[in-house]
């Protein structure tokens, strides 16, 4: 079960009216790197991984959904008053013209997120390594969209979200090293 | 903690549209020497923790945007 | 019934979200250091610190969470705004 908690878990400030860039933040709420994708590969692959890193992919898996309520927020700030006419000149009219202002997990190219986004092998190194990607591809996502914005306060929140993907990369790392200790032997850790 | 990136310069063709960009940079963090953690590592306060992202300097990586 | 967020509500969201941090980075530490007992002694630590800045700040501005992990006044109080992406 899981239980939810009224806060963020990092402070998220916009403090540029700027819709164009909500448009390119989706990426990281429905993309193939994003946090949705995350947080449902890891928390799938928990039940056919040795019991040692169960304990990883969940509490992994379970900070991801509060990114994706963190990169849900800067959405919501960034479209919140916009006008129709602001909307379509960030280059939101096709999506205003599905979704309103609602927000929907797609990429920034309005491509519906998908399940084949994700895998799961059945195989405890395949997964791991395949953890590890996704997160260095979230970390280089981070990068570009931090890019592409000037709003310093923005820059802040997402700089705090790729530095996540630094952690979780490393704690992967880890666990991959546990699954390869010899059985029954006492490692370094 | 220093240089967490690395740089390249691509081949610049006699017929390539674009002024060239003489330097490519990538990002190099931690988390690709560090190793498995050890125990014991220096660690930041609670709110420069917070506000780094991580708890431990030796996974602290800063990134600074391209335009800047 | 609109909450008051006034600097001091900030402050302690800021001190809570800070305290809370510290305990997902140990926590996912001992997920693949579960012998460190140093870092399991900072970890109860920060749990009761946690505690204490809970109670503060819902005894301020209501309930974190939901299904009686915390305690409501009447009228209930859990439905009420604002929510995390509000502030």
């Amino acid at each position: 079960m899981w239980v939810y908690e009224k806060k963020l878990q990092y402070p998220v400030r916009v403090s540029k009216c700027d819709p164009r860039m909500a448009r390119y933040l989706i990426e990281q709420y429905g993309g193939a790197d994003g946090e949705l994708a995350a947080a449902l590969r890891y928390l799938n692959q928990r039940y056919t991984i040795p019991d040692k890193v169960i304990g990883l992919l969940t509490d992994i898996g379970t900070e991801e959904f509060a990114h994706l309520e963190m990169i849900a927020t800067m959405v919501y700030k960034l479209t919140k008053d916009a006008t129709v006419e602001q909307l379509k000149e960030a280059g939101l009219g096709d999506h205003y013209a599905n979704h309103d202002k609602a927000l929907f997990y797609n990429n920034a190219a309005g491509v519906p997120w998908t399940a084949a986004y994700i895998q799961a092998k059945g195989d405890p190194i395949a997964d791991l390594y395949e953890d590890i990607a996704a997160e260095e591809k979230a970390r280089a996502t981070y990068q570009w969209l931090i890019d592409m914005t000037d709003d310093v306060d923005l820059q802040d929140s997402l700089k705090f979200l790729r530095e996540r993907e630094v952690v979780h990369s490393q704690r992967f790392r880890e666990a991959v090293e546990i699954l390869k200790a010899e059985q029954g032997k006492k490692t370094f850790y | 903690m220093s240089e967490q990136y690395r740089v390249y310069a691509p081949f610049i063709g006699p017929f390539d549209p674009c002024p060239p960009i003489k330097l490519k940079y990538y990002s190099t963090p931690p988390q690709l020497f560090l190793g498995f953690q050890p125990q014991n590592l220096p660690q930041f306060s609670p709110y420069e923790a917070l506000a780094k992202g991580t708890l431990w300097p030796a996974l602290f990586s800063p990134y600074e945007p391209k335009n800047s | 019934m609109t909450k008051q967020l006034d600097a001091d509500y900030y402050k302690l969201l800021h001190a809570l979200q800070a305290v809370d941090f510290v305990l997902v980075e140990l926590n996912l530490y001992l997920d693949t250091h579960p012998n460190d007992s140093k870092a399991i002694e900072q970890y109860n630590t920060f749990a009761k610190k946690r505690k204490e800045l809970v109670q503060q700040y819902e005894t301020a501005y209501g309930p974190l969470m939901h299904f009686g992990h915390s305690y409501s006044r009447h009228p209930w109080e859990w439905k009420e705004a604002p929510w995390p992406w509000q502030v």
